[in-house]
Order: structure tokens, then C-alpha cells, then sequence
């Protein structure tokens, strides 16, 4: 393994993976939670804090995440980030944990995340201010945004709604082999289109949850990971793009980032789509498997919605798609990209349970920050 | 050159006035809105104002589902014939009638006691 396109390709590995508290976790603040995952992720990994020389952790409402946690654990570390790129943050920290370990200036990185808004609700609306462009218009946010790409990708492509369908339909049927699912009912196609519009063409099944839940991940340089206490995930590729903030200035509504960190991951990590067992994808809304899909070349692009038909992502499909529930059923506390991740950990290990996918070799978790504004990729190995 | 010092602050003047302005780099002769200090990409600062035609083509289109069906409304993002693209809504039609592709034109109205830019159909 060796450096591939700017990217340290193997020579780091994730060794420790948690969540914690995902459904309604009330009565602790959100630094609590990211505290607990945190101490799950290291004892997981058979290490202790003090062997944390690097944190990344991003809190939805809280600007100064980074040192509050850092504060919180009783670090001084070598490297402290809090980004604000939405959910893909947590694939951009892969990144740069990988960077910072491959150059020595760290020896482990620990990301965590945790938010607890359906059981603690923040006091305030967000952290941004709104744009002055598009506040007039009252866009709904973030869905609206959403809604506009759909529109063009079904005015250009003829996806349908009953596709956006599939991709909630499939979500919920994993959800259901995942005891840490927070909605396992069943659901079927008729139920999600006549679900509550909310901005055609999304209804409320077509958005994701909106939850609780913490998570964090452990990752040291490949010769010291053999040594920790779990089966190492090499991180075989990292990109990320940022393409625009708002959706107006996006460049073309039915192409994202993903068209760029996903092929740059590839590139770093030697692999092609075809190679993928799994394909963790950042799913906000039921528009974004389909995009990332297919930005990330798993489908020609306009094919996505004919690609999730008939339950091609579903459990028993031709290709394995978020497999612990997703955003739209297991989790999604404000920030989701953290537990792509750790669900890709999970599978490639071998621990996924009812849910576990047979053969698991390699897997790719893609983040999505803001509205389709922040694309990050990572690829996982199931090493050795 | 000519600088931008205040470029939100000079558009909403002219939009005041009923002019709805865009900006324009005399150098690549791209228009640019949102107005900025310089042009995305090139870093052109040599921007004035133009008047915008006011012609634009529906780009996307969303309904804003409400309880009561007459509270909702439609956002749009539209691209001027210019260039570029803006966030807007259109008015004089019935939501469910607004469709990719129609063409449109840009109309001052006023917003919550200050001038907004809407579009109407073409």
C-alpha cells in the first residue's frame, strides 16, 4: 500500500467503532453522548484515552464543539477539528486523519458525534444565517432545496416518485434486520406516496428521520493496528468536494460533489464501483441514494431511479445499499455521516448480524453536507 | 476598475428604483448575480451594473405543501437569459401550473413592506 493520488492508501486503519443512544436518548447533553461513543469506540478498539493524540468531532449546535469535547475528555491534542460541511464532515476527518497519521504528526485519531435534538431540542433554529437570496422565497430548509434537484433529475431523466419510493421501501426493510433501527414497521411503496407532501416531490417518508444518536470511530496508522484488540479496516481512499452552499448556485442540480470525490477515492484506493460489496450513501432524502449512486458510478448517470426499482438496494438486491436502516430509517440526529461509516466497519468485520451481507470485502461510505453542497468518499477494506 | 464596495446593498437600491440590475465583467462579459465584490471563478473586478432583461426559464420547480391547499406556494429557481441562476417564485399562476421550461419574466412587488423580485409568466 502506498501513497495513491495524494492519499496514504492502506496505511491506516479504522480499529475501534461505536454508536450509542440511537432513537430518543433524554436526560444527557449531547457532549455526554459523544463521550460515551467515544469510550465504547476506544475500549472497542482495545485502547484508552490516553492514547488520543488527535480529536474530529462536529456538534449540530454547538460552534465549539471540538474544544468542548476535548475539554470534556480531558485532552490536549495534537490536532483538533470541528468542520462545518454538514454530515459528510466525518469522511472529510477520515481524510485528514489518515494525512495526519501517515505524516507522524499523530498517532490516534478519534472522530465522535453525538446530538440528541428529538430529545433535547436546541434553542435555536441553526448556526448559519439564512441567505438573503433565497430567505424571501420561504423555501423550506433544507427540503426544499432537495425537492428542486428532484424535480430536475425526474424533468430530465423520468425518475419517478414511485422510485424516490424504493429508495425509503428498501431503507426500511433493512432497517427491520437492525435491532438498532429506530423504525422497523413495514412500509410499502402505496404507503410513501401517499404519505404528507412536503415539498413536491418529497413527502414525509421521503425525509429522513430526525432522532438521536452518537457514534465514533478509532483509527491508527496500519503497523500499530494489528496489534488493537479488533480485525483493522484499512482506508484504502479519502476526497471530498465542496461544489456551492445554497442550491441556487448549484452547478448542476442532478450532478453532485460525488462525481468528483467518488472517482478520486476510487483512483486512491486502486478499485472500481464494480468491485463494492457495500454501498453506504448519505440518504437525507430519497433523492440522494439516486444521485450518489449514481455519481459515485455504481449506474450511468439518469439511471438511478430505474436502478432502485423493484428492490434492487433492498436486503436480497443486486447491490447492498445502507444497510443498517439509513437516514430515512435507523438514524439521523442532525449530522448522519459518522454511522456510515461505523455500519461499513461493522460489515466488513463480520458483526452486522441478521443484517450481514455475505460476502464483504469492500465497501464505500459517501457523506453529504449541507444541500448536496459537501460530498465526501471513503473506501473501506475488510483487511487482513 | 471600478470596485463593488457594497454589492447587496447597491442591487436592493436599484431594485427600489425599479430596476432590477445584474452585474456584468467587462472584461470575460459574464453577468454575475448574486452580486459580489468579484465574478465567481475568474476573479474579474471589473463589475458593473446592467439592467437585467428580465426574461428567464423555469429551472426547477417545488410546491410548498401547507394544511390549507390556497397557503401554498411554488419556488422556482430560474435562469435568466443572461446566465445566471436565482432562487425566485413565480406569481399569477396557479401553483400546480408552474412547469420546468416555461418562460418567464421578472416582476417588482412588494414583500413584507420592502421590494422583492418575483416572475410571472412570459
Amino acid at each position: 500500500m502506498n501513497m495513491r493520488h495524494g492519499f496514504p492508501s492502506g496505511r491506516t486503519a479504522i480499529v475501534g467503532a461505536a454508536t450509542f443512544g440511537i432513537g430518543r436518548c433524554p436526560g444527557v447533553s449531547a457532549v455526554d453522548m459523544a463521550a460515551r461513543a467515544a469510550m465504547l469506540a476506544l475500549a472497542d478498539a482495545g485502547l484508552s484515552l490516553v492514547d488520543v493524540d488527535a480529536l474530529y468531532t462536529s456538534a449540530p449546535y454547538e460552534a465549539l464543539g471540538g474544544m468542548e469535547l476535548s475539554e470534556y475528555l480531558g485532552l490536549t491534542p495534537k490536532v483538533v477539528d470541528c468542520n462545518r460541511t454538514g454530515g459528510s464532515a466525518f469522511e472529510v476527518y477520515v481524510q485528514q486523519a489518515a494525512l495526519a497519521l501517515e505524516a507522524g504528526l499523530i498517532d490516534c485519531a478519534l472522530i465522535a458525534y453525538g446530538s440528541n435534538p428529538a430529545s433535547n431540542p436546541p434553542p435555536g433554529v441553526g448556526m448559519t444565517r439564512q441567505s438573503p437570496w433565497e430567505a424571501p422565497y420561504r423555501p423550506v430548509a433544507p427540503i426544499s432545496s432537495y425537492a428542486l434537484a428532484a424535480s430536475r433529475h425526474m424533468h430530465l431523466y423520468g425518475t419517478t416518485r414511485a422510485q424516490l419510493a424504493e429508495v425509503a421501501v428498501a431503507a426500511r426493510r433493512w432497517a427491520q434486520l437492525n435491532p438498532e433501527a429506530a423504525v422497523r414497521d413495514p412500509l410499502t411503496i402505496d404507503e410513501v406516496l401517499s404519505a404528507r407532501m412536503i415539498s413536491d416531490p418529497l413527502t414525509a417518508r421521503d425525509c429522513c428521520l430526525f432522532n438521536d444518536g452518537a457514534a465514533a470511530v478509532v483509527m491508527v496508522r496500519a503497523d500499530r493496528a494489528k496489534d488493537c484488540a479488533r480485525r483493522p479496516i484499512p482506508v484504502l481512499g479519502a476526497a471530498h468536494a465542496v461544489t456551492h452552499r445554497e442550491i441556487s448556485s448549484m452547478p448542476d442540480l442532478t450532478v453532485t460533489g460525488a462525481a468528483i470525490s467518488g472517482p478520486q477515492a476510487f483512483a486512491q484506493a486502486g478499485v472500481t464501483p464494480a468491485d463494492i460489496d457495500l454501498a453506504m450513501v448519505y440518504d437525507a432524502f430519497t433523492i440522494t441514494p439516486i444521485l450518489f449512486l449514481e455519481d459515485l458510478g455504481f449506474c450511468p448517470k439518469g439511471e438511478g431511479g430505474r436502478f432502485v426499482e423493484n428492490g434492487a438496494i433492498a436486503p436480497g438486491g443486486r447491490l447492498a445499499v445502507n444497510t443498517n436502516g439509513g437516514g430515512l430509517s435507523c438514524v439521523h440526529p442532525g449530522m448522519y455521516g459518522l454511522f456510515l461509516l461505523v455500519e461499513a466497519v461493522r460489515q466488513l468485520r463480520g458483526e452486522a448480524g441478521d443484517r450481514q451481507l455475505e460476502r464483504a470485502e469492500l465497501a464505500v461510505a459517501h457523506g453529504n453536507g449541507g444541500v448536496l453542497s459537501s460530498e465526501a468518499t471513503v473506501v473501506l477494506a475488510r483487511g487482513a | 476598475m471600478t470596485a463593488m464596495i457594497r454589492p447587496e446593498a447597491e442591487w436592493r437600491a436599484h431594485l427600489a428604483e425599479g430596476r432590477f440590475m445584474i452585474q456584468r465583467s467587462r472584461s470575460t462579459g459574464c453577468h454575475v448575480f448574486y452580486p459580489r465584490i468579484v465574478e465567481p471563478g475568474t476573479g474579474a473586478d471589473d463589475l458593473q451594473w446592467v439592467e437585467a432583461s428580465g426574461k428567464g426559464v423555469v429551472h426547477a420547480v417545488t410546491v410548498v405543501r401547507k394544511k390549507d391547499p390556497t397557503d401554498s406556494y411554488n419556488v422556482v429557481l430560474v435562469d435568466l437569459a443572461e446566465g445566471p441562476r436565482l432562487m425566485s417564485r413565480v406569481d399569477g399562476i396557479d401553483v400546480d401550473a408552474v412547469r420546468i421550461g416555461m418562460d418567464v419574466r421578472a416582476r417588482i412587488v412588494e414583500g413584507e413592506g420592502k421590494p422583492l423580485l418575483v416572475f410571472v409568466p412570459a
